[in-house]
């Protein structure tokens, strides 16, 4: 199939929104996503089996509204996508089966897609990156305009933290660095119940972050030692890499030090310094990683993105590092079905083969895979 | 009328049966496999509609196993059976999965008046309903589904893999103790309760165990 302008549907259920969205080509007709996170609060962080529930009964209704939304039918769908992995294996499965029943019952091509290549494919729809960045001021000439082939993508979300090199969205994607242990998203979460400040932690920390003290506390940069660094010429194991296990550790210590002597926990200040620590070993790294590999234009991506130190910090680094930043709007940066159909779309239009019905989700599928072969 | 049933509580498995075609059958597979749903389901069904000669306009009904089973894998057949009804936009009713094992239970020579259904939860647990049998009559569902160990089961006989599994304390027909619920049974199932004007359920699942999620407790403070 090579279809000049392909109309293609999504499906997003990896980890706890299950989105349906819908392009034609590289504009967007349709974001649908139905969250079941407020089924998560009460646990302070994403439950699979809960999201997995929630997948099940929420697909078809937003399927449903996801057609009346972009004025199209299943008849005129070319193509449909859906993510494969990487993901939440149980929660994966629902969309994946989901897909499959529709490509059997209106006989059109399927396409299983990379989730993290996904979060990259939805900076190629039309004017749809720099125009929410209100901290991306760094936004070169080409703004709003088609991102160049070479590029790489900072992803940051409650499941991933990655830092990706892209020679080509359809063919060639490379995994520079990614975390070895929690998602940055996930520290987050996991330090704001230290805090006693809720789920979902994230934006509960920007927030309160913005009255703290930075510099009250040092909090450590995981895999920041030079023998995990190594050097340009020789790189150690985790250059690029981000741990942030031992940053939690750190967090629940310093809050147990207060304790002890008795005193006021300064929440706000270890909010501020533990949201510094967090931010800096990230855009450092990516910076790094991209400054040695000649990227001059980042993406920014996953819900994490939302985070006004972060995209802060990236504009920044990248300013001084001669990068161009590009931020999608957060709608399109948390999980959705539209960054699948974007992606998918991309797949149909490079002339790239549909996967089949016969393939497995891969709850850890490489980058490297951007779709999976029939 | 034409149902396409689906289930994949243990096994993945998928059936055309009509009231118009000998013994109610017009094709069916099922796989042994009780993990790989999610691969082998939709191309079941596709070589099933091609095999038959069918496409999803001939559907009358869709029908699926509603469980219990282990969650991931019984939602591949709700997932897929809701998606299917959608698209096709026909009716789609629920059975449930240990009527499969009933009916076959009920069509075999030596079948008890009164008898266990048991498939297996893991974790060392049975799934299992209690149904009596009449004669000329459907198996009549008088207890269940549940989810227990096989100790605490009612000394009845027993029959599906999860009796199989447990013949040490369960009165385990031989004859059955690889059983699993299959789409096959429940679509005829499905047809004979239509036809003697009986309603089915809805796609809803019967989990019957909550999530695994626990509500963390309050933090322990250092003093
Ligand atoms: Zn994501």
């Amino acid at each position: 199939m090579n279809t000049p302008q392909p109309l293609v549907l999504g499906i997003e259920s990896s980890c706890d929104e299950t989105g349906v969205g819908i392009v034609r080509g590289t504009t967007l007709l349709t974001n649908t996503v139905s969250s079941s996170m407020d089924e998560h609060v009460r646990f302070g962080g994403v439950i699979p089996e809960i999201a997995s529930r929630a997948h099940l009964d929420a697909f078809v209704p937003t399927l449903r509204q996801a057609l009346s939304d972009a004025g199209v039918t299943l008849e005129d769908v070319d193509a449909i996508a859906v993510t494969s992995g990487p993901g939440l294996a149980g929660a994966l499965m629902v969309g994946v089966c989901a897909a499959k029943a529709l490509a059997v019952a209106t006989g059109k091509p399927l396409y299983a897609i990379n989730h993290l290549v996904a979060h990259v494919g939805v900076g190629l729809l039309d004017g749809k990156h720099d125009d929410g960045a209100a901290a991306a001021v760094v936004a070169g000439p080409g703004r709003g305009g088609p991102l160049p082939d070479h590029l790489g993508a900072l992803l940051v979300s409650g499941g991933h933290t990655e830092i990706l090199e892209i020679n080509s969205i359809t063919s060639d994607v490379q995994l520079l660095g990614s975390t070895i242990d929690d998602a940055a998203g996930e520290a987050y979460d996991k330090v704001a119940r230290i805090l006693g400040l809720g789920y979902p932690g994230g934006p509960a920390i920007d927030k309160l972050a913005r009255t703290g003290n930075p510099k009250a506390i040092r909090f450590p940069r995981g895999l920041t030692q030079p023998k995990y660094m190594g050097t340009a010429e020789e790189p150690g194991k985790h250059r690029y890499d981000w741990s942030f296990s031992g940053l939690k550790t750190a967090v629940a210590r310093c809050v147990e030090q207060f304790e002890a002597r008795g005193e006021d926990l300064p929440v706000a200040d270890i909010a501020a310094a533990f949201q510094e620590a967090v931010v800096d070993v990230i855009t450092s790294k990516a910076v790094l990683a991209c400054v040695e590999h000649g990227i001059k234009d980042v993406l920014l991506g996953g819900g994490v993105a939302a985070n006004s130190r972060l995209r802060e910090l990236t504009a920044k680094r990248c300013a001084s590092a001669g990068i161009t930043l590009h931020v999608p709007p957060l709608d399109l940066c948390t999980d959705n079905g539209a960054m699948v159909a974007a992606l998918g779309a991309q797949l149909v239009m490079a002339g790239i083969g549909p996967s089949g019905i016969r393939f497995a989700p891969d709850s850890s599928m490489p980058v490297t895979a951007v779709s999976l072969p029939a | 009328m034409l149902i396409l049933a689906i289930d994949t509580s243990a096994v993945a498995s998928a059936a055309l049966v009509s009231d118009d075609a000998l013994e109610g059958v017009v094709a069916s597979f099922s796989t042994e496999d009780t993990r790989s749903h999610a691969e082998v389901l939709a191309p079941g069904i596709q070589d099933l509609l091609a095999e038959a000669g069918v496409t999803g306009q001939d559907i009358d009904a869709i029908v699926t196993g509603v469980g219990p089973g282990p969650f991931t894998g019984l939602r591949s057949g709700i997932a897929t059976a809701r998606t299917l009804a959608f698209v096709w936009d026909k009716p789609l009713y629920g059975l449930m999965s240990l009527d499969a094992v009933a009916l076959e239970v009920a069509e075999s020579t030596d079948a008890a008046a009164e008898f266990l259904v048991v498939t297996d939860a893991r974790r060392k647990e049975v799934y299992w309903a209690r149904y009596s049998l009449a004669d000329g009559q459907l198996p009549r569902l008088e207890d269940g589904p549940h989810v227990s160990f096989a100790a605490d089961l009612p000394d009845l006989p027993a029959y599906g893999a999860g009796a199989g599994l447990y013949s040490d304390v369960l009165r385990a027909d031989p004859d059955f103790a690889k059983e699993q619920p299959d789409a096959l049974y429940l679509g005829q199932f499905a047809l004979a309760r239509l036809a003697a004007g009986g309603k089915l359920l809805d796609s809803t699942p019967l989990y019957l165990r909550e999530s695994d999620a626990q509500v963390p407790g309050p933090r322990k403070r250092a003093l």
